[in-house]
């Protein structure tokens, strides 16, 4: 599996982090090692096998529906970059 | 170093109650260290007056006959975990700033037994790697070096800083957390003991998330005792982490006494790669010499998809930190990068955020999970994952413990194996299949290198059954005599 | 079926899917602690599981899990007694974790069916095709600041159970009844309020149109969060016959996400959604396969209440309604229990003319709900009974029914206050007749000659002379006997 430049943009648009486009080639290269390592995978019979999906074989606890949070702005917004008037701002969005 | 930082949190804790010394001296002796072993960079923030105020406290309830399993401990705390009022990074940019104003439930637990909490500990960025290289916060060195060369050696990763400040006796514990070996192989490069408890017996309530199918904190300190009273008092049912376990805790110290005798211990006859340093098959011959001479029989097993684990955890693993990591943005808190767009804020404030290992893996985990891709990489890896676990189960129903080495070769130098991630991989290969199982392991000093550095085995049992675990451990520690200072 | 829509090449028909997004009534939110209550301050209703603050995890609320099984039952659906949580990826700035936890191929409700009443009588069945349960995001603000968009999470974590229908719909009068129906049955069922004002009910219409005759499903267009039913109506509307339009002149129809203008009563393409998406789906290892076993089903079947279908039956078979009339009563479970306490030992159809005609007639002009209506449900029946044992007439009842409205007065305090009591005592209206009678000879004479119609000039003139008081039954009846005596 060798990926090429536009499915590396495309991973990068998904994933939200800027890659320029001179080190597109680099980081293909990189993630084309990485991948080309883990297809020996392919090589694993997993017929009839179901997936694993977590880490523990436990049951699902459930809340009772109660109220115990909330009641917070302060703290809530105490880390945020840009916080005005209780709410997160964030550059204009046009929906 | 000082009497009081060469003791066990045993002795400490007997003689604490024994008012040889007080809690607050016990802090200043290792605040003093901390500040002396500052060139090692084991912390990204020391809290000497927090310390100082917490041990305080201790020495009150001491002096009030109310002490906590732990009290007046010092310990340090793996920068991944949560702490009210005190900055929190996981060792990354992105972080910058961030300042909990709630407390992980595990530190909150160790708190409430009366520790005392010294600073926060670097580590890989986010927890990933297995160098300590990728902090945003510098490498961490790891306290031993080579004899008779003047190299610095890596820690071991992720929780390197946890296990070099205990190793250099600057904390006399220290929370790590085990995504893929993070507890495990530092314990190993830095000759002392780390513990990865079942998945579910610690609450991951307020550690920052890597891989939530996988991460699992645990403790790591200088003896195997130590480690079963800091578990103690870490474990037990979270009503806020749906995965934690709605099990009581056993008397982990209690198991230490216990012996090994008639325990089937299995060999596993996949973890003999190509690349396993001799040294450590000869100690891994060792250490089942000495569990026989202890009484326990050893057997022969297979694990027939070992070879698969790393390449199913490289999946798994990424796939799941994309996801987990996808909240960094710049919006609520930590680090952002003004753009002229959200979608512009997002992708500058990431880039700069992140470092180049995690940029990878949540690039690695967004193509393994995105459409056409799903059935062929992370299906299949889960897949892979449950014959894995599978190995496991077929194996516990011959042997009640396995015995490995943790990790194939020694420390090694800061600088190599930096530019070959699948190298740098290669050091997990022995502790990733337990934690694709979930199934506890322990790795213990036992012994050292030609070249005077820890060699580490490792020790797995069934889920839940961190008691044999112990017991195995203690036979193992009895045996090696293995030195409790670095020979620096 | 019906609707067709006129082109130049040939007559193209609909075919429409709705997904409604219905807020699950619950206290506290899907998977935190923080309260669901609309209107609070900004962010004043926000745990750090809500805000995606760093190690923070979910925990399932319980009753979040009952109220979907309740909604599948009253949806006559397949409950899944295994599903799992799934996280959709994908970021924006009201999504603080970077993906919402949904539910994707392990949904905990699949196959059911809505039963629709048709205006002109008939009936149609819609298919449902799941429901699952999601956390809904935040509120993104964008009329506060000139450069800036503002992000509220009170709404963030708060559970939605998405239903998605089949695209079994093929008018946009069908769509409209559906969410209405819809929106009834979850009311009944206390699930979700279904205020659409306040957002706790939404709907994306999945438009499409194909040849009239055709089977091929065209490529549709997914108009987002429309939240009234005459909206959606329109954006249908608007939106099929854009369609028409584009194939009519040649063009191609793209897969895409359109928003609903009402001011300007037309669909345009969504800007935050240009991107094509990639959600990367995939089980939340936070959260373990939600599992229940039979008896927890059966404890909330055992407490389903009477659905709107099994009302209406009910109520045509028990009060002889139509269905119509049974289907208006229905639809908002308030105006049904308050006509059951109306029609309660009552001639059931008068009832229901009343309630319909004249209390909803009430009720639309002063724009209230039932629950603030003036008139009470026991003095509405007490009105039916003074008429029953003629203490008033049918056209005395109407003056008393408006001062009841006007006054909030019992109808027995007005008849009393006004002296409305119909005579039906034979004394005073004997009177009455003998006194018209000996003033009005001729009219006697013209009678007595075969001129019955005159008759009706004789009641009036002792009602007149009764000042409307007399039972006009027992004045004719009277009467006839006198003048034929």
């Amino acid at each position: 599996m060798s990926l090429d430049k536009a499915t590396v943009r495309r991973i990068a648009t998904l994933s939200r982090i800027e890659v320029a486009d001179e080190d597109l080639d680099a980081v293909a290269g990189q993630l084309s090692g990485i991948l080309n390592w883990i297809e020996q995978l392919k090589e694993v019979d997993t017929s009839n096998v179901a997936p694993m999906t977590g880490g523990t074989d436990l049951k699902l606890t459930w809340r009772k529906d109660v109220v115990t949070d909330g009641d917070q702005v302060d703290k809530v917004l105490a880390n945020a970059p840009d916080g005005h008037d209780g709410f997160f701002g964030v550059p204009k969005v046009v929906e | 170093m000082s009497e009081l930082t060469s003791l066990t949190i045993a002795a400490a804790r007997e003689k604490l109650a024994k008012k040889e010394f007080s809690a607050l001296e016990l802090t200043d002796a290792h605040l003093a260290a901390m500040e002396r072993a500052k060139d090692l960079n084991a912390f990204i923030t020391m809290t000497p007056d927090l310390a100082r105020e917490r041990a305080r406290e201790s020495d009150k309830r001491l002096f009030a006959g109310q002490a906590g399993a732990l009290e007046g401990i010092p310990l340090g705390i793996k920068d991944l975990f949560c702490t009210e009022g005190v900055l929190t990074t996981a060792a990354s940019h992105i972080l910058d700033g961030f300042t909990p104003q709630y407390e992980s439930t595990v530190s909150q637990k160790l708190r409430d037994a009366g520790s005392v909490m010294l600073g926060k500990l670097n580590l890989d960025e986010f927890a990933m790697g297995s160098a300590n290289i990728t902090s945003y916060y510098g490498p961490v060195k790891n306290p031993w070096k080579p004899k008779g060369r003047n190299a610095e050696l890596v820690p071991g990763g992720s929780s390197g800083g946890s296990a070099a400040a205990v190793s250099a006796h600057l904390a006399m514990g220290a929370t790590g957390t085990d995504t893929g070996g993070s507890i495990r192989q530092p314990a190993a490069f830095c000759g002392i003991v780390g513990v990865k408890p079942t998945y579910g017996r610690c609450s991951r309530w307020g550690v920052v998330a890597f891989a939530s199918s996988l991460d699992q904190a645990g403790p790591m300190t200088r003896t195997v005792r130590d480690a079963a009273i800091m578990l103690g008092a870490m474990s037990g049912f979270d009503p806020k982490d749906s995965t934690s376990a709605q099990l009581d805790v056993p008397d982990f110290e209690a198991a230490l006494t216990k012996g090994v005798k008639g325990l089937r211990i299995g060999i596993p006859k996949e973890y003999r790669p190509a690349g396993l340093s001799p040294e450590l098959v000869a100690l891994w011959d060792k250490g089942v010499e000495w569990l026989k001479a202890a009484g326990a029989t050893p057997v022969e097993i297979s694990l027939p998809h070992t070879k698969s684990a790393l390449p199913t955890y490289y999946i798994v693993a990424p796939a799941e930190a994309s996801s987990n990591l996808a909240r960094y943005d710049g919006v609520r808190f930590g680090l952002r990068v003004d753009g002229k767009s959200l979608d512009e804020m997002y992708a500058k404030t990431r880039a700069a955020g992140f470092g180049a290992e995690v940029r990878r893996r949540i690039m690695i985990g967004t193509y393994v999970l995105s459409a056409g891709y799903y059935d062929a990489y992370y299906l299949k890896a889960q897949k892979v994952r449950a014959l894995i676990n599978k190995d496991f189960t077929d194996a516990f129903d011959k042997v009640d413990a396995i015995l490995t080495p943790t990790s194939p070769t020694p420390a090694f130098g800061i600088g190599e194996k930096f530019d070959d991630p699948i190298a740098m991989y290669l050091n997990d290969v022995f502790t990733v299949p337990a934690s694709l199982a979930g199934i506890p392991g322990a790795s213990i000093p036992a012994g050292l290198s030609a070249d005077g550095l820890p060699l580490g085995l490792q020790v797995l049992t069934r889920r839940w059954d961190e008691e044999t675990l112990f017991r195995v451990c203690q036979a193992l520690e009895d045996a090696a005599q293995f030195p409790l200072l670095p020979a620096v | 079926m019906g609707y067709i829509i006129k082109g130049e090449q040939h007559d193209w028909e609909l075919v429409i899917g709705l997904e409604v997004h219905a807020q699950v009534m619950s206290k506290a939110k899907l998977f935190s602690g923080a309260p669901t209550e609309f209107g609070a301050g900004p962010n004043t209703q926000v745990s750090f599981v809500d805000a995606g603050m760093p190690g923070m995890l979910p925990v399932l609320n319980e009753v979040c899990v009952e109220q979907a099984v309740r909604s599948g039952l009253g949806l006559k659906a397949q409950i899944n007694k295994r599903s799992v949580f799934a996280r959709k990826n994908y970021f924006y700035a009201d999504l603080p974790q970077g993906y919402q936890i949904s539910q994707f191929d392990q949904p905990i409700v699949g196959e059911g069916i809505v039963v629709l009443d048709m205006p002109d009588g008939s009936t149609r069945s819609v298919g449902i095709e799941r429901l699952h349960l999601e956390q809904d995001a935040g509120k993104s603000i964008h009329d506060l600041h000139p450069q800036k968009t503002y992000i509220d999470l009170n709404r963030s974590g708060v559970a939605l159970m998405e239903i998605v229908s089949k695209p079994d719909l093929r008018t946009p009068e069908e769509a409209g009844i559906y969410l209405k129906k819809l929106r009834s049955i979850l009311r009944y069922l206390g699930t979700c309020d279904g205020n659409m004002e306040e957002g706790s009910m939404r709907c994306d219409a999945n438009v499409s149109v194909r040849p009239a005759g055709a089977t091929e499903l065209r490529t549709r267009c997914e108009i987002k969060n429309v939240n009234s039913v005459r909206f959606l109506m329109q954006a249908i509307e608007y939106e099929a016959r854009r369609h028409v339009d584009v194939y009519e002149s040649g063009g191609t129809i793209n897969q895409e996400t359109r928003l609903y203008d009402s001011n300007k009563g037309e669909t345009r393409p969504m800007r935050s959604k240009e991107f094509a998406h990639d959600y990367r789906y995939f089980p939340d290892p936070d959260l373990l396969p939600i599992e229940f076993d039979d008896a927890f089903i059966a404890k909330i079947k055992a407490d389903l209440p009477e659905l709107p279908d099994d009302k209406q039956g009910r109520f045509i078979t028990e009060f002889g309604l139509s269905a119509y009339d049974a289907g208006v009563l229905v639809t908002e479970k308030e105006n049904a229990d308050y006509f059951e306490v109306v029609a309660k030992g009552r001639d059931g159809k008068q009832a229901a003319n009343w309630v319909i005609t004249n209390l909803f007639g009430v009720l639309n002009k002063r724009g209230v709900e039932i629950a603030d209506s003036p008139v009470s449900a026991k003095d509405l029946g007490r009105l039916l009974d003074l008429m029953a044992d003629n203490t008033i007439s049918g056209r005395m009842a109407k003056e008393v029914f408006e001062a009841m409205v006007e006054t909030g007065k019992s109808p027995d305090a007005i008849v009393e206050e006004r002296g409305m009591k119909q005579i039906t005592d034979t004394g005073p209206i004997d009177a009455a007749i003998d006194k018209v009678m000996a003033e009005n000879a001729d009219k006697v004479e013209q009678y007595r000659a075969g001129k019955v119609q005159v008759m009706g000039w004789f009641v009036g003139q002792v009602m007149k002379a009764t000042q409307g008081k007399a039972n006009p039954a027992v004045c004719s009846e009277l009467l006839k006997k006198k003048l034929e005596a």
